[in-house]
C-alpha cells in the first residue's frame, strides 16, 4: 500500500462554480504539494481540451478513488469517459448541476447497464 | 470449428484413462463455473437495482444542495465563492476502500472519514453563519451519498467484467472443451475396437493354417502307414516334436 493510500483517498471534482464551491464547502478540497488542486471549475471559458487533460490526470492520479462530474461536462468529454471503463478506480459519478437535470439515459454506466436488463428495471 | 478437432494422443489404454480423467475433470470444472457464474450474476441484479434507487435518491439530495448553496448566498448578502475556491488546503472528508469478497471476486467498498478542522470555520461569520452550516451539512450528506453510489459503481463495473469472463470460461468448456474430449474418447475406442477385430482374424488365421498343415501330415502319415513302414514312424513321431514347429508369419 502506497503512502497515499494509508492517509485515504480522495474525492475530485469537475464542475461549475456552485458545484465545486458545495462541494470544497462539505470539505473535500484538497491542494497538494505541487500546488495542484483536486477540483476544476469550469466556466464558459474552459475549452472541451481543458477538460479533457484535467479528467486524464484525475484518472492516473494515484490517491484519487472518486470523481465526480457534471452530467453536462460529461456530455462534452463522453468518448474518453467511455473509451476507459473497464477499470473500476477510480470511479467516475456523473452528478446533476444546478441548470441541468439528471438524465439517466445519458449516464456511462447505466446506459451500460440497460443493455444487459429490460427498461423496466431502470425506472 | 471442425467436426473432427481432438488431441492428437496415440489411442491406448492408457490414453483411454487419461481421457476419461480429463472429462471428468472438464464436466466438474464446468458446474463449478456455473455455480459462481450464478452466484455473481445474483450480486450483480442486486448491484444494478441499488444503483437505480439510489441515483433517484441522488437528484433529490443534489437539488437540496444546490439550494441550500443558493440560500447561503442571499443570506450572506455576497459572493463568497472565490474565497473559497482559493483557500483551499486539505481535505477534511477522505475515503478509504476495502474489499469485499464475492465468489473469489474482491469488490471495492468506500467509506469516508473525517479529520481534520474545517478550513471554513469563518466563511459566513459576518452574516448568514446559519445558512452556510445548513449548506455544510447537506453537501455533506451528498458527499456521503455520493460515496456509497461510487462503491456500488466500481462493484458493478468489476462485476461486469467478471461475469463476462466467467460466462466466457462456462461456454468454452461447455462447447469446445467437453466435445473435443469426447470426440477424443469416442476415436480411441473406435480405434481400440479395429485392433481388437485384426487380432481376432489373425488368431482365426492362424488356426486355420496350423489345421491345414496338420492335414497334410495325417495324409501323409496314413499313405505311409498303409505301405507298412508305420511302425518305425510311430516311434519317431512323438508328442514333444510339436514344440520345435515353425513359427508362421504373414
Amino acid at each position: 500500500m502506497s503512502v497515499a493510500a494509508a492517509q485515504g483517498k480522495l474525492i475530485a471534482v469537475i464542475g461549475d462554480e456552485d458545484t465545486c464551491v458545495g462541494f470544497l464547502l462539505g470539505g473535500i478540497g484538497e491542494v497538494n504539494k505541487k500546488r495542484e488542486p483536486n477540483f476544476l471549475v469550469v466556466d464558459k471559458n474552459t475549452s472541451v481540451q481543458e477538460i479533457e487533460d484535467c479528467y486524464k490526470k484525475f484518472m492516473k492520479r494515484d490517491d484519487i478513488d472518486i470523481i465526480l462530474i457534471n452530467q453536462n461536462i460529461a456530455e462534452q468529454i463522453r468518448h474518453v469517459i467511455d473509451s476507459d471503463n473497464d477499470n473500476p478506480l477510480p470511479a467516475v459519478l456523473e452528478i446533476p448541476s444546478k441548470d441541468h437535470p439528471y438524465d439517466p439515459t445519458k449516464d456511462s454506466v447505466l446506459r451500460r447497464a440497460k443493455g444487459l436488463y429490460s427498461a423496466d428495471d431502470m425506472r | 470449428m471442425s467436426g473432427k478437432d481432438k488431441i492428437n494422443i496415440f489411442p491406448s489404454r492408457g490414453a483411454q484413462t487419461l481421457m476419461k480423467a480429463r472429462l471428468a475433470g472438464a464436466v466438474k470444472g464446468h458446474s463449478l463455473l456455473k455455480k459462481k457464474a450464478e452466484a455473481l450474476q445474483m450480486r450483480f441484479r442486486q448491484i444494478l437495482a441499488k444503483i437505480v434507487e439510489t441515483k433517484t435518491l441522488m437528484g433529490d439530495v443534489m437539488k437540496d444542495a444546490a439550494f441550500s448553496l443558493a440560500e447561503a448566498k442571499f443570506a450572506s448578502g455576497g459572493d463568497f465563492n472565490q474565497s473559497v475556491l482559493q483557500n483551499v488546503t486539505k481535505a477534511r472528508i477522505k475515503i478509504r476502500s476495502k474489499m469485499d469478497n464475492v465468489a473469489g471476486t474482491n469488490l471495492p467498498v468506500f467509506e469516508t472519514f473525517e479529520d481534520g478542522v474545517d478550513t471554513y470555520e469563518l466563511t459566513g461569520l459576518s452574516r448568514g453563519g446559519q445558512q452556510m452550516a445548513k449548506l455544510k451539512i447537506n453537501y455533506k450528506r451528498a458527499i456521503e451519498l455520493l460515496v456509497e453510489l461510487a462503491s456500488l459503481q466500481a462493484s458493478f463495473v468489476t462485476l461486469d467484467n467478471v461475469v463476462k469472463i466467467t460466462n466466457r470460461r462456462v461456454n468454452a468448456i461447455e462447447h469446445v472443451i467437453i466435445p473435443r474430449y469426447e470426440r477424443t474418447l469416442a476415436y480411441i475406442l473406435s480405434e481400440l475396437d479395429e485392433l481388437e477385430r485384426e487380432e481376432f482374424y489373425r488368431l482365426k488365421k492362424i488356426q486355420e493354417k496350423k489345421k491345414a498343415i496338420r492335414d497334410k501330415a495325417e495324409v501323409e502319415r496314413l499313405r505311409l502307414k498303409a505301405i507298412g513302414r508305420a511302425k518305425e514312424l510311430e516311434e519317431a513321431g512323438t508328442i514333444f516334436d510339436d514344440n520345435n514347429e515353425e513359427d508362421l508369419l504373414f
